[in-house]
């Protein structure tokens, strides 16, 4: 089923990136880490559906946030990304998906893991975790190119600063900023060992980014004792979007 | 073990979760069938078909399994009909509890 949704705001989180806001009429809201599927129709008919994860925590207003990368040769993200204006519409199917969710209701602690935007389902798990005032101790390793490609960054900053339960490290794969005291380079066992729940607690692990990266990471948790069976992965396609086959 | 074995036999990534199939399975069932457990019919390994192998660059979708690659499931849309294979699997199950969650 295809619900209509009105853009009500957009933000550049990054040069390339930008969220945007949506207003759904009769949403049934989400649970946190669900994707929808989005149609774009050209006037002569043509369509192009494509899949992008929920950035937004839950709630019951029928607001819906996706973050969307531009990809250089992408059909829909540039015109998602620079040319959809506010009080657009766009068709949305979902939400989507019940096996790459956290919901309140979990107790275990609880290790995210994204690669570039691989981000954003995850923020929605740290949104929804705020918004239904769990207690429930996040760990979040972000592997980015450079300091410049972080989405959220101001949120993040702030959630994690509050002295609560949200941990947040970055792993910067290219470019760190000054002074910082690791060298560029892809998440190894020794980064996974310093900063991540240690095995024997029997973290939940959530992992989202291309799919070399989700495919490294989740063995290297492997590696590291975390058991398989706890081990959650969301591969995005080869050009950092899932692709469609409409 | 299965997961890093795969991993080291693929030469190229051009694969997803099974869980992006989600979509285009709620067309067509009352529940989110991505979180029903499969058993693979080739080498028995049971697991949600969200963690299947699943190729989408075809004309329809293919998921396969994470442990031995053995086709699970088939969907291409012809027109206005959707033909599925199913019979990779021995079995799917589905839990029917949260049907109200499904889109």
């Amino acid at each position: 089923m295809w619900r209509v949704g009105t853009v009500v705001a957009l933000h550049d989180e990054t040069p390339t990136a930008r969220t945007i806001t949506l207003q759904v009429a009769d949403w049934p809201s989400h649970v946190a880490g669900q994707h929808v599927d989005v149609r774009l129709t050209a006037s002569d008919g043509y369509s192009a559906v494509r899949s992008y994860s929920i950035a937004s925590a839950p709630n019951s207003e029928g607001r819906v946030e996706l973050t969307v990368e531009r990809l250089p040769d992408g059909e829909v993200s540039p015109y998602l990304t620079q040319e959809l204006a506010v009080g657009d519409r766009v068709e949305l199917r979902g939400p989507i998906g019940g096996w790459f969710v956290w919901r309140s209701q979990q107790t275990e602690p609880i290790q995210l893991i994204a690669g570039g935007s691989g981000i954003v389902p995850l923020m929605a798990m740290v949104r929804s975790r705020a918004s239904a005032r769990s207690t429930v101790p996040f760990r979040l390793l972000y592997s980015v190119r450079e300091p410049g490609a972080v989405f959220y960054r101001d949120e993040l900053q702030a959630i994690s600063s509050r002295g609560g339960s949200v941990t947040l490290t970055y792993a910067y794969t290219r470019a760190t900023p000054k002074d910082w005291p690791r060298l560029p380079g892809r998440i190894d066992a020794s980064l996974i060992a310093e900063t991540n729940w240690s095995s024997k607690l029997i973290p939940t692990c959530y992992v989202c980014g291309p799919t070399s990266f989700v495919e490294s990471t989740a063995a290297l948790l492997v590696t590291c004792g975390n058991r398989p069976d706890k081990i959650r992965t969301e591969r995005f396609g080869p050009t950092g979007g899932r692709n469609e086959f409409h | 073990m299965a997961r890093q074995a795969v991993a080291m036999s693929s030469t190229n990534y051009d694969y997803l979760d099974g869980n992006a199939a989600a979509g285009e399975l709620s067309k067509v069932f009352a529940v989110d069938i991505t979180t029903a457990e499969g058993r693979c019919g080739e080498c028995g390994t049971t697991k949600c078909l969200a963690e299947a192998h699943l190729y989408m660059h075809g004309p329809g979708l293919v998921a396969r399994c994470p442990a031995c690659e053995h086709v699970l499931l088939r969907l291409v849309n012809v027109r206005e009909h959707m033909f599925l294979d199913f019979r990779g699997m021995t079995y799917l199950r589905l839990d029917t509890s949260r049907s109200e969650e499904a889109s």
